[in-house]
């Protein structure tokens, strides 16, 4: 019986080592070691051996069991992994295939810019004012101390709906409005919106565009709030190292008026074709409110003082993003707007 | 404003100062210099030439054969010009010479013989051919006959210059003349000015004896006064006159005619010279037209006036529009013996007017426009009476005929310095301030802590306080002003509701796919109603300038379908674009167009689009239905919102939904008509509209969380079997109704109308959720509350339940 059951050891083992897959190792398992298999038989049949052997001979069975078992375990355990192996390699992937793509669109540049300096300006506790496109010409013009017959008027050719009525051919109604509305109170807003001006379109002209104004009015407004104002803006949104400078200029709704420009943030300075070698370029309008202004609309000039500046997001645009004709504004070519999806550096 | 740099050191030293710089300087003052003009191009070689013999050349009928005196030798040059004689000193460019337009001079052989170099017109100096005086205009240009052979023609032709263009704000009329341009330059360096001067000696004759004058529009004309120069020659200006005139942008006549005009350039008070025999009638009156009156001005145009343009007349007819152009029947001939020179201050208002009706700006008429200076009207005349006598050998008749009640007080300003100071937020002394008027040369006196200015009348800008602020700011430099921030109450900025809303909504349609687009307002007649949500009167332009940009849109859509249109075209397979902006509708009471805020999109093309996995999706219908209900979703008005079929002009009658929230018609959405597809060679492509201000000004219940609840829900599905026409959001509503509180959802997953369908019939599935949050549902609570939902179903909408 000894025998008998040292070549069944054998046997197993042998096609415990055959084995090349998890089922077929299952199988051996089942076929000899399972309640039908021949080592259960062997313990069955024990009880016909004399009783003094069959401690021995059960002790025999068990010896031979655990080692048959503990080899079927060790190859169990590697057929696993390498069926593992096998099912990872078979649902292994060209990593380099282009993902499925999320089609999502964009701010259009304009909006982009508008956005920036609304926001910039919302933190320093501005407000974002808006107004009628189609406006009188008396907050278009005549609250803004260009009465009629003005030759300040010639300077920006509008489209007339009605002798009163034209569009708008700046955003500065809209600060025209708010001071009527807020009734000699303190004033710190931000106006972006469409404007009009009668001119043919070509690279650099528009009959329609976009600007986006500034107005302060408080108790001691200083020129110096508005050269500190306009400084931050320009760090903002044309680098840290920009410088500004101030140059006089003519405004009817301000006086002194001036002009600002940046040091040219491509060239630093130095003088390239994006500054015209003057090593500075021309950014915005400004100037502290004029009194007649702020009197027409009811604030007391003596005792409150405001500044005001506005500038085109066409041109911070054209400048930053190299933009060469204002028309690429208005064509919506797909080409061109979903170049302005990424974030800035 | 062109400005010789040569010409302005007669009245201001401006010398050891590159033109660069002082250009830089007048910049940063407050004129902008816009171009710096070296008009001698960097010119070499060009000298003065002696035409000693001329012959024709044997080969070539228009060009001759010139031995000129170059000064170091005698040359031959080959010249083609008509005007070219013996005798004639002429600018000769030598090999070697570059010319303004890059031409080289060479040693060269024309047919066969030999020219070394070439005489020059004036154009190939570089002057524009409209200030070449006529006599030269087509050909060479002739030196006067004291040109010395061989020297450089740059110093006689006034070449040897720098011209400053300077932009002129409205505000600095005053620096539209010399003058003005050098008061400014010396407040700006600190430099004492050089006066013109006017000497001359008078006639026994007095003006009054020749010359009439009468004012009948004071208003109009507050100021006139003329004088008399007589026994004068019309001849060619000496040349210094004539380039400075080209300098400064005007084209030589004759002597009287650039003398009015170099007056004007100095002065900035224009002139007028008419030939004194030519008035007839001994008699100058002012006044104005009546209407239909007709002139011939001097260009021979003729003109109709209306009663409300100023003339000049001989007191019978015009002999001039006044301050705008003159008549040709005064002109000034070759023949002309007397003048009468007028100089008068027209009032702006009505000289823009006139020169804005017959379209007619001249050099004059845009002073006058901005106003002269009223002390200037004499000294003018006088200059210009004293280089008549100087230039034309004229005879100045004694005194002048004058009509004057002009105004001439200068604007008084009281500031007070610390005024100043707190305007700029600076500490400029008292001392630096007065230093900055004297050099601006402002009368002041500074008492009782206050700053008496008397602003010179040059300077009809300065009128406010304020005013004298920029002019101490910019002298002092606005370099030298501190930044600060408002000193304030500390308020917190941010958008509206509405605003914040909106850049939500810019963000979601964004994240669904769509590019922003921003198109025009104004379109055509045609085009401006087109699928509107709502139409009402039109607002039209008085004056457009074009068809296709005449009336304000009252559709978003039309201008976002021509920009699909331009994408296709430029094989862009998908378009997706939204654009949120104003239509314009009616009249409101203030006599304004109602404004609204509206939304648009247009989809084309594909939509889902993974190429190398084969997925194609084109869009439809409910790509973008779906992103209108996710922005509905998004705005928390879901609930509130029905679609209904409906038509509308252009759009697929099959496929159009007006969209209703809370009952109310606030947009559509559609496909495009195939036929206006076809006319816009489009795919099939969806739009859609929305009243953008109606949704975000809808009030929504406030954001509260709802417990997320511990128990299980229970689904049920449903296949009903129903008319095919009948609408799904009806079957669904009618779910909506009947299923009680414990019905949280319902969701329509199948849809089949087909072969296994009875004709006529279709079946919808739907996934019915029960639920509540306070406990595990029995299965019979979800029973009775299924079999009510069936019911419903049955009795209302005839579903039955697919076997």
């Amino acid at each position: 019986m000894e025998a008998q059951l040292q070549q069944l050891k054998e046997e197993v083992l042998q096609k415990i080592e055959a084995s090349a897959s998890v089922k077929e190792l299952n199988d051996v398992r089942v076929a000899y070691l399972g309640k039908k298999g021949p080592i259960t038989d062997l313990l069955k049949g024990m009880g016909k051996l004399p009783a003094e052997e069959r401690p021995k001979m059960g002790a025999l069975v068990n010896v031979v069991r655990e080692e048959v078992t503990t080899v079927l375990e060790a190859r169990m355990t590697l057929l696993q992994e390498q069926a593992i192996n096998e099912q990872l390699e078979k649902e292994s992937i060209d990593v380099t295939l282009p993902g499925r793509p999320i089609k999502t669109g964009n701010h259009h540049p304009l909006t982009r810019v508008v956005e920036e300096i609304e926001d910039l300006f919302i933190s320093m506790g501005y407000e974002i004012a808006e107004g009628p496109e189609v406006e009188k010409d008396y907050y278009n013009f005549e609250a803004l101390n260009l009465p009629k017959g003005h030759p300040a008027r010639d300077m920006q050719d509008s489209f007339y709906i009605s002798e009163d009525i034209l569009l708008r051919t700046h955003t500065s109604p809209v600060q025209a409005r708010t001071m009527e509305a807020k009734e000699g109170q303190p004033i710190k807003i931000i106006c972006p919106g469409k404007v009009y001006r009668r001119d043919n379109d070509d690279a650099t002209h528009s009959h329609q565009f976009t600007q986006i104004e500034g107005l302060v009015i408080g108790e001691n407004i200083r020129m110096s709030d508005l050269k500190g104002t306009l400084s931050i803006f320009a760090k903002k949104m044309f680098g840290d190292d920009r410088e500004i400078r101030l140059r006089p200029s003519f405004f009817p709704f301000t006086e002194p008026s001036v002009e600002m420009d940046i040091s040219c943030f491509k060239c630093g300075g130095d003088g390239c074709n994006v500054c015209k070698k003057t090593g500075w370029i021309e950014i915005l309008g400004a100037g502290m409110v004029h009194p007649n202004v702020l009197e027409m609309a009811g604030y007391d000039s003596k005792k409150l003082s405001g500044f005001a500046f506005g500038m085109g997001p066409e041109r911070i645009a054209m400048l930053k993003y190299g933009v060469e004709d204002i028309r690429h504004f208005y064509t919506n070519d797909v080409r061109f707007l979903s170049q302005f999806h990424r974030t800035e550096v | 404003m062109l400005v010789s740099t040569k010409w302005l050191s007669e009245y201001v030293n401006t010398q050891g100062l590159d033109p660069k710089d002082l250009g830089e300087k007048i910049t940063r003052a407050g004129i902008e210099v816009d171009a710096v003009i070296d008009r001698s191009h960097g010119m070499t070689n060009v000298v003065v030439g002696y035409v000693k013999e001329k012959v024709k050349h044997p080969e070539a009928d228009k060009l001759n054969i010139c031995q000129v005196d170059v000064g170091e030798e005698t040359t031959q040059i080959i010249c083609g010009a008509p005007n070219v004689e013996a005798g004639q000193k002429v600018i000769v460019a030598r090999p070697g010479a570059v010319l303004p337009g890059g031409m080289k001079i060479k040693k060269a052989k024309l047919r066969g013989e030999e020219s070394n170099g070439m005489i020059c017109s004036l154009q190939e100096l570089g002057i524009e051919g409209r200030l070449v005086s006529k006599a030269y205009a087509d050909g060479i240009y002739v030196l006067p006959e004291t040109a010395v052979p061989g020297e450089s023609v740059l110093p006689l032709l006034g070449l040897d210059d720098v011209v400053l263009e300077l932009g002129l704000t409205p505000n600095r009329s005053d620096a539209l003349s010399m003058l003005g341009v050098a008061y400014e330059v010396g407040a700006i360096l600190s430099e004492d000015m050089q006066y013109p001067e006017a000497s001359y000696s008078e006639s026994n004759e007095k003006a009054s004896d020749y010359l009439n004058l009468k004012v009948e529009a004071m208003e109009e004309n507050p100021m006139y006064i003329a004088k008399v120069v007589k026994n004068i020659q019309v001849k060619e200006s000496p040349l210094w006159l004539q380039h400075r005139l080209m300098a400064a942008g005007v084209r030589p006549h004759n002597n009287v005619v650039d003398i009015t005009n170099y007056v004007l350039m100095e002065y900035g008070q224009p002139l007028h010279a008419f030939d004194y025999d030519r008035l007839e009638t001994k008699e100058i009156v002012v006044r104005l037209a009546s209407e239909g009156e007709k002139i011939v001005t001097l260009d021979d145009q003729e003109r109709t006036l209306k009663s409300n343009h100023l003339v000049i007349t001989n007191g019978k007819e015009p002999i001039a529009i006044a301050g705008v152009m003159g008549g040709a029947n005064s002109e000034v001939h070759n023949d002309t013996t007397t003048v009468v020179i007028e100089s008068a201050y027209f009032a702006s208002g009505s000289v823009r007017q006139t020169s804005k009706d017959h379209n007619l700006r001249s050099d004059a008429s845009a002073r006058f426009e901005k106003g002269v200076d009223p002390n200037r009207v004499i000294l003018a005349a006088e200059r210009a009476a004293s280089l008549l006598a100087e230039l034309a050998g004229g005879e100045v008749l004694a005194g002048s005929v004058m009509v004057d009640e002009l105004d001439k007080t200068p604007a008084e300003v009281v500031v007070s310095p610390d005024f100043i100071n707190n305007r700029l937020g600076m500490k400029i002394s008292l001392e630096d301030m007065t230093s900055i008027l004297t050099r601006l040369k402002f009368d002041y006196q500074a008492a009782n802590g206050l700053l008496y200015i008397k602003a010179p009348t040059r300077r009809q800008d300065i009128k406010i306080e304020e005013d004298i602020i920029e002019e101490i700011a910019r002298m002092y430099g606005y370099d030298e002003i501190p930044m600060t921030l408002p000193v304030e109450e500390s308020k917190p900025g941010g958008l509206s509701s509405y605003q914040a809303k909106r850049r939500q909504v810019r963000a979601y349609l964004e994240g669904a796919g769509l590019y922003q687009a921003i198109t025009y307002s104004l379109t055509s007649k045609e085009m401006s109603q087109k699928f509107a949500l709502e139409t009402a009167p039109v607002t039209e332009l008085l004056m457009p300038m074009s068809e296709d940009r005449s009336i304000l849109r009252q559709s978003l859509i039309p201008h976002l379908l021509e920009a699909v249109t331009y994408n296709t075209a430029r094989q862009a397979d998908t378009v997706a674009l939204y654009e949120v902006g104003s239509v314009f509708l009616g009249e409101t009471e203030s006599g304004l167009p109602h404004e609204q805020e509206h939304l648009a999109a247009v989809i084309s093309g594909k939509w889902l689009d993974h190429s190398w996995q084969g997925e194609k999706k084109a869009v439809d219908f409910f790509v973008l239905k779906g992103i209108v209900e996710g922005l509905m979703e998004l705005l928390g008005l879901s609930k509130e919102v029905v679609f209904e079929r409906t038509e509308v002009d252009g759009l697929h009658p099959g496929r159009t939904a007006s969209i209703k929230l809370a009952g109310e018609e606030i947009g559509l959405i559609a496909q495009l008509h195939p036929s206006e597809q076809k006319t816009r060679d489009l795919k099939e492509t969806y739009v859609l509209e929305l009243n953008l201000a109606k949704v975000l000004n809808k009030e929504v219940e406030a954001l509260y969380y709802a417990p997320v609840s511990k128990f299980p829900s229970i689904s049920r599905d449903i296949a009903l079997v129903v008319d095919s026409e009948k609408a799904t959001g009806e079957l669904q509503a009618i779910i909506h109704l009947s299923g009680g509180r414990l019905l949280k959802n319902v969701h329509l997953f199948d849809l089949y109308e087909g072969e296994k369908m009875e004709p006529g019939k279709k079946s919808v599935a739907f996934s019915l959720t029960y639920f509540d949050p306070e406990r595990t549902l029995t299965d019979e609570e979800v029973v009775n509350a299924h079999n009510k939902v069936l019911k419903a179903l049955a009795e209302k909408a005839g579903a039955e339940l697919r076997g």
